[in-house]
């Protein structure tokens, strides 16, 4: 599992929009460098980055071996009510890491 | 240019061959144009982009090209008429030209997203917002690289 670091505003007012920060720890192997032995590496980047918001989805990215190792992503979204927020992760071997925060809306 | 029973005359061949290796030599610089322009065509399917509404952050002068970090910023109400659905980035001279596409929507608030990518060398980074009527907008940098990415560690 790889680690992901999030930061989420714990509570926040309706209606408030709220940052969302995001660093997972992937190589994002591009696939066009050579390896010790002269052969390019293959290809491995996370490819997709979901978020929802108890079950929406309110963001989506499509990421390209352009995006640095250790993909760092960051936006914005309304906070409209209390309750889960996941963030998931997609490899291209289709393997999906996904984390949950809670927050609080008043 | 050509002998009497037709055949291409010796000049001819070697003036073809001549032709045929300054094509192979054509800078990258030129394949590059061409990649981004094609990019932006193929994300625009006919429509025009236009150069404004949107702010692409982008330090000029790059140390590493392993990672660079960019904010785009778009304006918009972000309200469910006027949004920005889409936004793409796009790179002139990297080995492809695309980076990121992030699909917002008015449950985003902002239109502002942030992320680090790679530069291979010096170029120009495009960042396009595809509003929820269809238009485009777009904002264009150029950054130097000192250390390129993709070629070690």
């Amino acid at each position: 599992m790889a680690r992901a670091l999030i930061n989420v505003p714990k509570t926040a007012r309706r209606g408030e929009v709220i940052e969302i920060k995001t660093l997972f720890s992937h190589p994002m192997e591009t696939g066009f460098r050579p390896g010790p032995n002269g052969q390019l590496l293959p290809r491995d980047i996370v490819n997709r980055f979901v978020c929802t918001y108890n079950g929406e989805e309110v963001f989506r990215a499509e990421l390209f071996p352009a995006i640095a190792a250790n993909p760092y992503l960051v936006f914005t979204t309304v906070a409209t009510e209390s309750g889960t927020i996941g963030l998931s992760w997609t490899d291209d071997g289709g393997n999906t890491q996904t984390e949950s925060v809670t927050i609080t809306v008043s | 240019m050509y002998g009497p029973s037709g055949v291409p005359t010796r000049r001819r061949v070697l003036a073809g061959a001549a032709s045929l290796v300054s094509l192979a030599l054509v800078r990258p610089g030129r394949a590059a144009e061409g990649q981004l322009t094609e990019a932006l065509a193929g994300f625009a399917e006919g429509r025009e982009i236009r150069r404004g509404r949107v702010k692409l952050d982008l330090v000029p002068l790059v140390e590493n090209g392993n990672t660079v970090p960019l904010t785009v910023t778009v304006e918009s109400p972000m309200t469910a008429e006027d949004h920005v659905a889409e936004i793409a980035i796009f790179n002139e001279r990297n080995p492809q030209p695309d980076v990121a596409r992030f699909h917002l929507g008015p449950r985003a608030g902002r239109a502002s997203v942030s992320t680090r990518m790679r530069l291979a060398t010096s170029q120009n980074v495009v960042a396009v917002a595809r509003m929820a009527d269809g238009s485009l907008w777009s904002d264009e940098a150029y950054a130097v690289v000192t250390l390129a990415a993709c070629l070690e560690g």
